[in-house]
C-alpha cells in the first residue's frame, strides 16, 4: 500500500490556494462593513455618512461609480455584500469560494463543505430579500460562518500540503486587506492635524483597531491609543493575527511546510520573495516605515505581495510540459 | 400520517397485501410509524430536505439559465427487502455478470458465440456501442463490466424482472449512501428492532476491486476521472473520490507520456495506474473516438491498449449494454453458464425482426417502445401514456432504423407508499442494486430504489421528476 503523501494535483492547489483567499476577503468585508456602520452611530453631522473610505479599502472605486451614482449606505451595502456583478461583494467571494470548494471537494473535509455551502445558501437567501434586516446581525453571520470554516479547516483536514495552500491564500489575502486599510485610514485620519487628540479622532482611531479585531488586543499591549503605535501594531506585531507580518510569517511557513524546503533557505522564486519579506518585517522599525512614509510603504507591501501570488503561480499552479520531471518509481 | 386509508388499487405493492394487511416483513416498520404522533413525520422530511440541501447533494437542472439546485426528492418511507428474496436477486445479478463478462470477452476475440449462431452477428458488429478498437484486448480477469447498476422492476404478478443492465458508467451509488446516513440521522427510530444491512462497506469494496486490476508496479495509484464540476453526476464523483481517498481527476489533469499515464501535480508529474473513469468511451481519447472531446487525455487508449494502465470500467463494454442484445441475455447466459436465468428478462419485441416489428407497430399504444442506445429515460415512447402524434413520429423511426429499436409489453411497475403532501400515496418504484465485479463478485445489498414522484408516472428517471427512497435487505 501507498502510504507516501498523497501529491497534490496542481488545478486542485489553486482551487483551495484561492478558497482560502475568498473566505478571508469575505469575512474582511463582512468585518469593515460592520465597523464602519458602527462608527457611523457613533459620529454626527459632516462625519457621519463616511462611506467613501470603505469602497477605497478594496481598490475598486472605479468600479463602484460605474454601478451607482451615489455614496449612501444603502448604495455601500448593495455593492459590497450582495452585488453579483461585482467580484469582490461578500456574495461574489462566497459564491467562488463554494464552487472551488465544490470542485475539490474530495480533498476537504465533508464538513468543511457542508459549512461553506451553508454559508452560500445563507448569503443567497439574504441576497434575495430587497431590504436588509440588519447590517450588524448579517455582518456577524458572516463572519461567524468564515470563522467556523477556518475552524473546520484547522480541526478537520489534516495539515498537508493542500492545508498548506489554504493557510498560505488566507494569510496572503488578510495582510492585503489590513494594508489596504491602514493606507486608506491613515491618509484620511493624519491630514486632519485640528482633530488630533479630539474625541472623534480616537473614535476613528478604535474603529481602525476595531475593523482587524485587534481594539481589545492593542489596549492589553500598549493601552493609550496612539497612531504611531497602531501603525507599529496592524504591520509589525509578531502576535496579533492580523499584523501583517504575523500574517506574512504564517504564509512563509506554510510554503516551507509545501516544499520541505527549511526556512532561511529557499527552492523557488516564490520562497525567496516570501522570505525576503518576511526579513524586511522582521527587522523593520515602525519610526523608519513613518518617515518614509506610510502610503509609499503601504504601497511597496503590496507589490511585493502581488509578486508573491504571481511567483506561487508559476511555482505550483501553471501546466507543466510532458517530461519535464516524473516521480522516483518506489 | 395514517395507512388506514392507504390504497393498494390493482398494482404490487411493496408493504401492503391486496387485502390491505402489511405484509410480514413490514409489520415493525407500519407500527412504528404508526405510532408517531401527528406531523412528526412531516418534520422529518423537512429537516432532511434541509440536511441534504446543506451536504449540497443536487443536481443541475438541464436547461435551467438560472443553474438552479435541486435536491434529489427522498422519501423517508423505506423499501424493506426479506433476506431470502434478496438472496435470490443476488445470485441471479452474480450469474448475469459473470454471464455478460464472458459474453463481452467472447465479442472481443474469438466471437465463438457468433460463429455457433447464438446471435446474428450483424445485431452485434452493428451496436452503436460495439468497439472495433477494442478487439483483442486482454483487461484483467477478463472482466469488461466492473461496476453495473442493474435496473430491476417487479411487476404486477409480483416478479422481478431485469429491465437493463447499465454497465457502461452506471450511476447513482451515492445516493444509496447518503439516503442511508440521512435516514439514520433524521429519524433514527425507524430503524429499532430490525437488522438492516449496511451498506457503507461499498467505497472499501470498490477501492479493492480498483487495486486489484492495477498493472503489476508497487503502489497502484488509483483515480477517479469526472467529465467536471458541471456533470450531473459530479456530487457522486466527488463523494466516491473523498470516501476512498484517491484523486478526482479532470482529463486536463492528466497527459501521456510513452505510453504511461501521468497527473499534473504541484511537484512535477505522477505516475497513475488505475483509471475509474466516469467518462463515457466517446469522450476517452479523442485520438481514438470522438476527435472534439476535450473531457478525454489523448493517448489514453495507447497506454490502455499497451497494459501501463488500467480503466474501469472497459472501454467497449457498452455492446452488452445495447438494448437489443438485452433481449438475448438469457441465451447468452443459457450459452456461457449452461443454466436457466435466475433473474427473468421483460419479454422484448425485436423490431429488425419483421413479425416483431408488424407487431409493435400495431400495438403501439400498449407497449413501451426504447432507442437500443439511450439511457436516462430518453427516447422512449410509453404507449399508454402517448399521444397520436407521439406514436406517428416513433412508426416513422421505428420503419426508418428498426435495427435501433425494441419494444416491451408496458409493466405495472410495483409501487410503495410514499409521502405527498400530507398523506400517503402509492408510486411507482424501480430497483437498482450495484455490483462490483473484479477476481470476484460483490453485490452491495439493496441498491437504489426510485420513485416516479409524478402521480400515475412510470418514468423513476432523476432528469424527469424521480426521487429515491432508502433500500433495506434484512439480514435474516
Amino acid at each position: 500500500m501507498n502510504h507516501s503523501p498523497q501529491p497534490l494535483l496542481s488545478r486542485v492547489a489553486e482551487a483551495v490556494y484561492w478558497m482560502g483567499r475568498y473566505i478571508e476577503r469575505a469575512e474582511n468585508v463582512a468585518r469593515f462593513l460592520d465597523v464602519n456602520h458602527n462608527l457611523m452611530l457613533d459620529l454626527s453631522g459632516s462625519y457621519s455618512d463616511q462611506w467613501q473610505p470603505i469602497i477605497d479599502t478594496t481598490g475598486d472605486r472605479a468600479r463602484f461609480q460605474e454601478r451607482y451614482d451615489t455614496v449612501t449606505r444603502e448604495n455601500v451595502v448593495r455593492f459590497l455584500a450582495f452585488d453579483p456583478e461585482y467580484r469582490n461583494s461578500i456574495y461574489s467571494s462566497i459564491v467562488a469560494a463554494r464552487e472551488n470548494a465544490r470542485s475539490v471537494r474530495e480533498t476537504i473535509s465533508s464538513e468543511m463543505w457542508r459549512q461553506i455551502n451553508s454559508l452560500y445558501l445563507m448569503i443567497a437567501e439574504e441576497s434575495r430579500d430587497a431590504v436588509l434586516a440588519s447590517l450588524p446581525e448579517f455582518c456577524h453571520q458572516v463572519r461567524m460562518g468564515c470563522h467556523l470554516f477556518e475552524g473546520l479547516t484547522h480541526g478537520t483536514m489534516s495539515h498537508n500540503e493542500a492545508w498548506g495552500f489554504i493557510t498560505m491564500g488566507r494569510h496572503l489575502e488578510r495582510a492585503d486587506k489590513t494594508t489596504r486599510l491602514l493606507d486608506v485610514k491613515y491618509f484620511i485620519l493624519l491630514p486632519s492635524v485640528s482633530d488630533v487628540g479630539t474625541p472623534y479622532d480616537d473614535v476613528q482611531w478604535s474603529a481602525v483597531l476595531k475593523s482587524v479585531s485587534g481594539f481589545e488586543m492593542y489596549r492589553k499591549k500598549y493601552g493609550r491609543l496612539a497612531p504611531e503605535r497602531i501603525v507599529e501594531f496592524l504591520v509589525l506585531d509578531g502576535e496579533f493575527p492580523r499584523a501583517v507580518r504575523y500574517s506574512i510569517g504564517v504564509a512563509d511557513q506554510a510554503l516551507h511546510a509545501i516544499t520541505g524546503t527549511p526556512r532561511g533557505a529557499f527552492s523557488c522564486a516564490s520562497e525567496q520573495r516570501a522570505g525576503m519579506l518576511r526579513s524586511e518585517l522582521d527587522f523593520a522599525r515602525v519610526e523608519a516605515i513613518l518617515a518614509g512614509g506610510l502610503h509609499e510603504f503601504c504601497d511597496a507591501l503590496q507589490t511585493k505581495m502581488n509578486t508573491i501570488d504571481e511567483c506561487i503561480l508559476v511555482d505550483f499552479f501553471a501546466r507543466q510540459p510532458a517530461g519535464t520531471s516524473a516521480r522516483a518509481w518506489a | 400520517m395514517r395507512f388506514s386509508s392507504y390504497q393498494t388499487e390493482e398494482f404490487y405493492d411493496e408493504m401492503f397485501q391486496p387485502d390491505g394487511c402489511p405484509r410480514p416483513h413490514v409489520r415493525l416498520l407500519v407500527d412504528t410509524i404508526g405510532a408517531l404522533s401527528e406531523g412528526h413525520l412531516l418534520r422529518y422530511k423537512h429537516a432532511a430536505e434541509r440536511l441534504l440541501l446543506q451536504m449540497g447533494i443536487t443536481f443541475n437542472v438541464y436547461g435551467d439559465s438560472a443553474g438552479t439546485e435541486r435536491i434529489f426528492p427522498f422519501d423517508l418511507i423505506p423499501r424493506i427487502i426479506p433476506a431470502e428474496e434478496w438472496d435470490r436477486i443476488e445470485r441471479g445479478l452474480a450469474q448475469r455478470i459473470h454471464a455478460l463478462n464472458l459474453f463481452i470477452d467472447d465479442i472481443y476475440h474469438e466471437q465463438k458465440i457468433l460463429k455457433d449462431s447464438v446471435i446474428p452477428a450483424e445485431i452485434v458488429l452493428s451496436a452503436a456501442s460495439y468497439r472495433q478498437q477494442c478487439q483483442g484486448l486482454n483487461p484483467p480477469f477478463h472482466v469488461w463490466c466492473h461496476v453495473t447498476g442493474t435496473d430491476l422492476v417487479r411487476d404486477r404478478d409480483g416478479q422481478f424482472y431485469v429491465l437493463e443492465d447499465n454497465l457502461r458508467v452506471p450511476s447513482g451509488v451515492s445516493y444509496v449512501l447518503e439516503n442511508r446516513e440521512v435516514l439514520k440521522r433524521i429519524f433514527p427510530g425507524v430503524f429499532d428492532g430490525l437488522s438492516v444491512r449496511p451498506v457503507n462497506g461499498y467505497p472499501g469494496f470498490l477501492l479493492e476491486m480498483l487495486e486489484s486490476i492495477a498493472p503489476p508496479v508497487s503502489n497502484p495509484r488509483v483515480v477517479l476521472l469526472t467529465p467536471g464540476i458541471h456533470n450531473s453526476a459530479y456530487f457522486e464523483h466527488s463523494f466516491l473520490a473523498q470516501q476512498m481517498g484517491i484523486q478526482l481527476v479532470e482529463g486536463r489533469d492528466l497527459l501521456v507520456s510513452g505510453q504511461e499515464v501521468f497527473m499534473r501535480t504541484t511537484k512535477g508529474l505522477e505516475r497513475v495506474d488505475v483509471i475509474y473513469r466516469r467518462v463515457d468511451d466517446d469522450f476517452l481519447d479523442p485520438e481514438v473516438f470522438r476527435s472534439d472531446s476535450l473531457l478525454g487525455v489523448p493517448g489514453l487508449m495507447g497506454a490502455y491498449r499497451a497494459g501501463r494502465v488500467a480503466l474501469a470500467n472497459a472501454p467497449g463494454n457498452g455492446v452488452a449494454d445495447d438494448k437489443v442484445i438485452y433481449a438475448y441475455v438469457p441465451e447468452i447466459i443459457r450459452y456461457y453458464e449452461g443454466e436457466d436465468p435466475i433473474l427473468p428478462n421483460v419479454p422484448t419485441y425485436m423490431c429488425w425482426r419483421d413479425t416483431d416489428r408488424r407487431y409493435v407497430l400495431e400495438h403501439l399504444s400498449e407497449l413501451v417502445v426504447k432507442s437500443a442506445n439511450e439511457s436516462g429515460g430518453y427516447g422512449m415512447l410509453v404507449g399508454p401514456h402517448s399521444t397520436a402524434e407521439q406514436r406517428a413520429d416513433f412508426a416513422e423511426k421505428i420503419a426508418a432504423h428498426p435495427r435501433n429499436y425494441i419494444a416491451q409489453p408496458t409493466l405495472a411497475l410495483s409501487r410503495a407508499p410514499t409521502i405527498v403532501d400530507d398523506h400517503f400515496e402509492g408510486r411507482h418504484v424501480d430497483l437498482r442494486p450495484y455490483v462490483l465485479c473484479g477476481k470476484e463478485i460483490y453485490v452491495l445489498p439493496g441498491g437504489l430504489t426510485r420513485v416516479a414522484m409524478r402521480k400515475g408516472s412510470l418514468v423513476v428517471n432523476s432528469s424527469q421528476g424521480g426521487g429515491s427512497k432508502d433500500t433495506w435487505v434484512l439480514a435474516s
